[in-house]
């Protein structure tokens, strides 16, 4: 059956016919086309897909696209304001948290929305965060350097 | 007005040229590729393990609206291989399927739901065959073959005996043999694979999108198995999520999109799930390991012997050159003589194994560093000092003809044993924590490609035009260890310019030159010296045109980068200047730039495929890892890990500590958690929580210190960075644990199970813990 969904992605209001057994991630990725949301997993094991929903980290391969009627979901699409990078992509683009990048937009989530509800969180809090995001190619040493050096960004006034 | 100066662009910390791409989710990569119109592919795979096929029954699944092509093994006749001498895989299985999950048939429809459909109406009927999936099972007298041509399943035995062991043997104060099993593991990349391709029916023409490590590789494969002449393919290779050496080959997956495409006329996307990824994985073979070592009292090594099987799986792939790499690899790291190595690659029921990170050399490497360990206990020798008394004096050739140039191990060992304190903490450690350590190394690519074609190994193309930016055209595939920006730095080093001037196109086979490939850690060395030839070659024209410019001899020009001068008094052109002047030649530049390696790196001929190994420069690496053992629970905590590489130069210091820590990374998975397991052909760990990769939780702080010894070959002195410390942190774990509680594990993964089996079995023996 398809339905209105109704919702704010990436600061937009839209409303879509949505089929409501079509995941969140294929909604974006293959009826909306924002791409930058990856697959790497089949459901739940890897963390590639991480999105935004009303500011808390949340898998968009377990969650259906008629969930978040009303909410605000936000993408790696929607990070970086005037031509600037944020603060958490700012962290892996010049600390080396990403490599290949194909886990980097789910990284660059969970750590955005641990940064937003905490802009200096600790070691631990950082691996807690973190602790359901696989990456293959860096073995995570640098990507603690990057939310670190995301949340010292972040107190200098740059968003995260 | 500033003093002009060449901007440098190497040795410093550099952000990857790509990465805005990459932390802002515009990076395309293959399943990214979404247009309108585009057909969903699906692959029908073999729920049987080894059968011969009696027939594979699509009509039902043709029948289904939406279904705009099937293919089976009767659309393609063909076989395929990474290696010219064993191209006896069929994208699609013909006669006979040689494991569970091997590709039957495929089906392209209108959506993917279609395509899901249609695969449940696909009837597969078979004569079971008996399957086999352990080496030893294989090799039984009287196993069935898996291949004609392989009788005993064995695809390939290798023997070699340089020197004499017997002899060396009996010069010993010590001998001692160890057996050695390390479980199968994958590369796992984090993208799944994927491929588009859209066939032109009006021109005959083929492109395919594919996630790929050799975009030339799949060109190859692709002609062969569609029999279509190579200009009228096209390969895009967009960003790839990670390869480790499972995209080297060609997999079946882009021949399977490129079949589908052209039965319908059309475009059909692939995206495969992630068990299917594990499936086809190309990963490291289970081996089995016998290995005896002869030791002077004073830690010299006098004899090595090594018996290696590896379970390679049901087809060829890599298979011949990774027997051959675990032996010819047990030199070129310590000076020995009078080595036997006896190895053989087995064909068996499971998915195929080919070339993971430090391909061949890592299962042996911890066979090798575990036991030296062990004799140096016994011996009561500092296991830096065995290794010290071993070290090869470079330059030099190894006794199976390896050319060893630059060799920077023993200050690899210096700096591990400095960081970590070892001599003031070794053998005082609290109880259940424990310091281990070992070495390791690995080429800077294969002196010699797999399709030798007598062509330069490497070539870069440069464009300048009336814009004034340096284009670098490459085929080397940025798989994400950062080829394109090593190239950026290089050319913009040799013209003194900022790295912002550079672009660097990647990854089209019809703009780009062709590439031998991201494998085998390569692209720095070879592909990095022929940009270093072109840089310099663009260097010359535009010295000639600021010359002619200046009035002046071109040897008096002086390059500034932005600026070029006739001496300090002159004031000089700038870049724009003499570009335009360059310009008034040849309109457009483009300059070609080439590297070669020198035959003396090719390898020997000892013995039948000594060339394997050879390279121009090896990489160098030590490790010292500091460990806590659980005795109640088994669980093993790495608290920290010491890892010094010798890549010869570091041209970008982010990359390299970022490719040395992902090295040791992956080699705390394959040492303490990963493992394909399988019951009757299915691989029970097909996903990621089963097959157990660390999580941010569970990884150690791993501090780098690089070590530059200054290769005479290499870009700028550089070698590889990428693959060699892997292997040393194996041995350097378990060693560690047996200084922590004096068990020696010998088999991998070490999972707290077993450390706690092991702990458990000491203290009803009546052991002390």
């Amino acid at each position: 059956m398809t339905r209105l969904l109704e919702f704010t992605l990436n600061g937009r209001d839209r409303a879509d016919a949505v089929a409501d057994n079509i995941l969140l991630l294929d909604f974006l990725r293959e009826k909306i086309g924002l791409t930058g949301t990856k697959t790497g997993c089949d459901g739940g094991e890897c963390g590639a897909c991480t999105v935004l929903i009303d500011d808390k980290p949340t898998l968009s391969c377990l969650t259906l696209a008629v969930t978040v009627a009303g909410k605000r979901v936000d993408t790696i699409e929607s990070l970086g304001h005037d031509g600037q990078l944020s603060a958490v992509q700012r962290g892996f683009h010049e600390k080396l948290g990403s490599q290949c990048g194909y886990c980097t937009p789910g990284f660059i989530m969970a750590s955005a929305g641990l940064l937003r509800k905490n802009p200096n969180p600790s070691d631990d809090e950082i691996l807690e965060a973190l602790g359901s995001n696989i990456c293959r190619c860096t073995g995570y040493v640098k990507i603690i350097e990057a939310v670190k050096y995301a949340a010292a960004l972040g107190a200098q006034g740059v968003s995260p | 007005m500033n003093k002009p100066m060449p901007a440098h662009n190497i040795g410093g910390y550099v952000p990857m040229i790509d990465g805005p791409e990459k932390v802002s989710g515009r990076a395309k990569y293959t399943a990214d590729v979404i247009q309108p119109g585009q057909l969903a592919g699906r692959i029908y795979r073999s729920p049987y393990s080894h059968a011969e096929i009696v027939s594979v029954d699509v009509s039902e699944a043709a029948k289904l609206p939406g279904v705009m092509a099937i293919v089976t093994g009767a659309d393609c006749d063909r076989g395929f291989g990474v290696l010219p001498i064993a191209r006896t895989e069929y994208p699609l299985a013909r006669d006979r399927v040689r494991y569970r999950g091997e590709p039957v048939a495929a089906v392209a429809a209108v959506d993917d739901a279609t395509a899901r459909e249609a695969l449940r109406r696909i009837k597969l009927t078979v004569r079971e065959l008996p399957a086999y999936f352990t080496s030893k099972d294989a090799l039984a007298p009287g196993a069935a073959q898996l291949h004609e041509k392989k009788p005993g399943n064995i695809e390939r035995d290798v023997l070699f005996e340089l020197g004499s062991t017997e002899q060396g043997f009996a010069e010993a104060d010590l001998v001692r043999e160890g057996t050695y099993n390390c479980a199968e593991v994958c590369q796992n990349q984090m993208e799944m694979h994927a491929a588009v391709a859209e066939y032109d029916a009006l021109r005959e023409r083929m492109t395919v999108h594919a996630s790929t490590q050799v975009p030339y590789y799949v060109h190859l494969m692709l002609a062969q198995i569609l029999g279509m002449d190579m200009s009228r393919i096209r390969v895009i290779k967009p960003h790839v999520g990670g390869g480790f050496g499972c995209r080297t080959e060609t997999l079946n997956i882009e021949l399977i999109a490129a079949l589908l495409a052209r039965k319908c006329n059309g475009t059909v996307r692939i995206v495969t799930n992630r068990e299917e990824t594990f499936i086809t994985h190309r990963g490291r073979p289970e081996t089995d390991i016998k290995l005896k070592i002869g030791m002077r009292k004073d830690g010299r090594i006098t004899a090595v012997e090594c018996d290696c099987d590896q379970r390679g799986g049901a087809h060829s792939g890599y298979g011949v050159v990774t027997i051959l790499y675990a032996g010819s690899m047990l030199y070129a790291i310590y000076d020995l003589h009078n080595v036997k190595y006896v190895g053989r690659r087995v064909l068996t029921n499971t998915p195929p194994c080919g070339a993971f990170r430090g391909h061949g050399t890592v299962d042996i490497r911890f066979a090798f560093e575990s036991l030296v360990d062990q004799m140096a206990v016994e011996l009561g020798l500092d296991p830096f000092a065995v290794r010290r008394a071993n070290l090869l004096s470079a330059p030099t050739f190894t006794d199976n003809d390896l050319m060893v140039n630059s060799y920077g191990l023993p200050e690899c060992l210096d700096w591990v044993e400095r960081e970590s304190g070892w001599t003031k903490r070794k053998g005082q450690m609290p109880k259940g924590k424990g310091l281990g350590m070992a070495c390791s190394h690995y080429i800077s690519g294969a002196s010699k490609p797999v399709n030798w074609t007598g062509e330069p190994h490497a070539t870069v193309k440069i464009k300048l035009d009336f814009d004034g930016s340096i284009v670098v055209l490459s085929g080397a595939a940025d798989i994400g260890q950062g080829s394109t920006t090593i190239l950026a730095q290089t050319v913009a080093e040799v013209l003194g310019l900022d790295l912002a001037r550079v672009r660097v196109v990647t990854g089209d086979s019809e703009v780009v030159p062709k590439d031998n490939g991201s494998y085998s850690s390569r692209v720095t060395f070879m592909v990095g010296n022929a940009a270093l030839d072109a840089a310099r070659n663009l260097k010359s024209v535009l010295v000639n045109a600021a010359a002619r410019k200046l009035e002046a001899r071109p040897e008096d020009i002086e390059c500034l980068g932005e600026v070029y001068r006739a001496g300090r008094q002159d004031k000089g052109a700038t870049f724009d200047e003499v570009v335009t002047e360059a310009l008034k030649d040849s309109g457009t530049i483009t300059v070609t730039g080439n590297y070669s390696t020198i035959p003396e790196s090719h390898g020997g001929k000892k013995y039948r495929g000594a060339a394997i190994g050879g390279t121009m420069g090896y990489s160098y690496s030590a490790q010292v890892v500091e460990v806590t053992v659980d005795e109640d629970t088994g669980v093993v905590t790495v608290d920290k890990v010491w890892v010094a590489h010798d890549c010869g130069k570091a041209l970008n210091r982010l990359t390299v500590e970022g490719q040395v820590q992902g090295s040791v990374w992956m080699g705390t998975g394959q040492a303490m958690s990963e493992e394909a397991a399988y019951h009757d052909g299915l691989m029970l760990t097909a996903n990621m929580l089963d097959y157990r990769v660390p999580t941010i939780q569970d990884s150690p702080p791993i501090e780098v210190g690089i070590v530059e010894s200054n290769d005479p070959h290499g870009p700028f002195g550089a070698k590889e960075a990428g693959e060699g410390s892997l292997a040393a942190f194996l041995p350097a774990l378990t060693n560690a644990i047996a200084d922590a509680i004096g068990i020696r594990f010998n088999d991998l993964p070490v999972t707290p199970d077993r450390v706690f089996e092991a702990i458990e079995k000491r203290r009803r023996k009546g052991g002390s813990t």
